[in-house]
């Protein structure tokens, strides 16, 4: 924008005025209410944020947003905004709001206002600029209010079901008698492998099992740490009077294993879950028969 | 002595009832060892549930009493070692090998069963 050369100076230090400019700025937004929010839901239509929220729910939150946008803005304090924030947050993280909508929104208010002063203050450069000195942090510090809100909340989603996830992947299953089964799904690290050795000790007991299998079918990789981690649990079931079996190692845990040189004297390994089955059960005395005629003489 | 040792057929049970002192531990050893010879005994049962604790000390104690009962011909198994037993131990790779290890009392009594009427009787 072309500013005349004998413009006053570009930028101006408001002193004792702020608190007045603030007033005039929330009276005008507050007047202006009705157009600048439906401006304001235009640009978000035409930006393509929102869409899995109808016109309806985008209007209604708009409007709660708007409010308390200007709220604070006139209190300067945006701990309503935030309890807000976060209340909407929770409301629209389950149904797919992604973390750049709820900032492309926050930062179209912010230029729908700036741009509304524009217009209103464009013959009076030097209260445009005062305004704007008033508007500019008040509003970036509403902006990244609301962000943050979003994103702690987020996290605490995350930490939450991260918690869920970690009681639901571990489940010990008893499939016969003193037989258990662990079957291990995902990524290993040393928490979850000492929580799962714990977990595993517990059924143990509680069971009186004799034979455990340990399948690790759906586990991608191994390192040092979690390898040991394998091998004491192992050990500790050992101590409890539980023979361990470990199924399913794919050749790359394999490969691993063998090239970190981890010992695995003690541990009883066999291919797949159905030999781990059956060889828990010779262990355990069963011998499986089949009923119908035409079966192979298979058994060892 | 906080340790009740019990003769029960050709077994003797010996229950650990709260954590030992190390002068205990050996007192225990020496007092199955002599109990051994004089009633024929052909297994030991030794039960930790109660112990919270096993230290380096204690499982070696624990260890040469296996090595000499099967000298004087008897097995020995532990029974009862809790979970969070079990991951201390593993954890500073206190090794209790040869010991053999069984969950409870049962479970104990049925593995030197099967070993005293299996191989064990001709070996023995």
């Amino acid at each position: 924008m072309d500013r005349p050369a004998d413009a006053p100076v570009l930028v101006r230090r408001p002193s004792g005025g702020d608190a007045s400019l603030l007033r005039e700025l929330v009276a005008y937004l507050r007047d202006s209410r009705t157009e600048l929010r439906e401006e304001w839901v235009r640009r978000i239509t035409e930006a393509h944020l929102l869409s899995v929220m109808t016109p309806d729910e985008i209007f209604s939150e708009v409007t709660a947003v708007y409010d308390n946008y200007v709220d604070a803005l006139e209190t300067g304090s945006v701990e309503t905004l935030q309890a807000y924030a976060r209340d909407l947050s929770e409301r629209i993280i389950p149904r797919g709001v992604e973390t750049h909508e709820v900032l492309g929104i926050v930062l179209l208010l912010r230029d729908v206002l700036a741009r509304s002063l524009f217009v209103r203050y464009q013959s009076d450069a030097d209260m445009l600029n005062r305004i704007l000195d008033a508007y500019e942090p008040a509003a970036n510090r509403i902006a990244v209010t609301v962000g943050v809100s979003f994103v702690e909340e987020r996290e605490r989603v995350i930490r939450v079901q991260e918690e869920a996830i970690r009681e639901l992947s571990t489940p010990v299953l008893q499939v016969r008698e003193r037989l258990l089964i662990l079957p291990i799904i995902g990524s290993l690290d040393s928490a979850r492998a000492r929580q799962l050795t714990e977990q595993l000790l517990g059924a143990i007991k509680a069971n009186r099992a004799r034979v455990v299998v340990i399948d690790i079918t759906g586990v991608a990789t191994i390192d040092l740490t979690v390898a040991n981690h394998l091998v004491q649990t192992v050990e500790a079931s050992r101590l409890m009077g539980a023979s361990a079996i470990i199924t399913g190692m794919s050749s790359r845990i394999a490969h691993t294993l063998t090239d970190l040189g981890v010992d695995l004297s003690m541990m009883r390994t066999v291919g797949d879950l159905q030999g781990g089955l059956e060889e828990a059960e010779r262990l355990l005395g069963y011998q499986a028969d089949r009923s119908d005629a035409g079966r192979s003489a298979s058994g060892d | 002595m906080s340790v009740a040792i019990l003769q029960h057929g050709d077994y003797l049970i010996a229950s650990i009832q709260a954590d030992l002192t190390d002068g205990q531990v050996l007192e225990l050893r020496d007092t199955l060892a002599d109990r051994l010879g004089v009633h024929r005994i052909r297994g030991i049962i030794i039960d930790v549930t109660a112990m919270d604790v096993i230290d380096s000390f204690v499982a070696r104690s624990l260890r040469s009493l296996a090595i000499t009962t099967r000298l004087r011909g008897a097995e020995t198994v532990i029974v009862g070692i809790q979970p969070d037993v079990a991951i201390a131990l593993v954890q500073f790779s206190l090794n209790l090998e040869p010991l053999h290890t069984a969950l409870d009392l049962d479970e104990g009594q049925a593995l030197l069963d099967r070993w005293t009427t299996g191989a064990g009787r001709g070996a023995g």
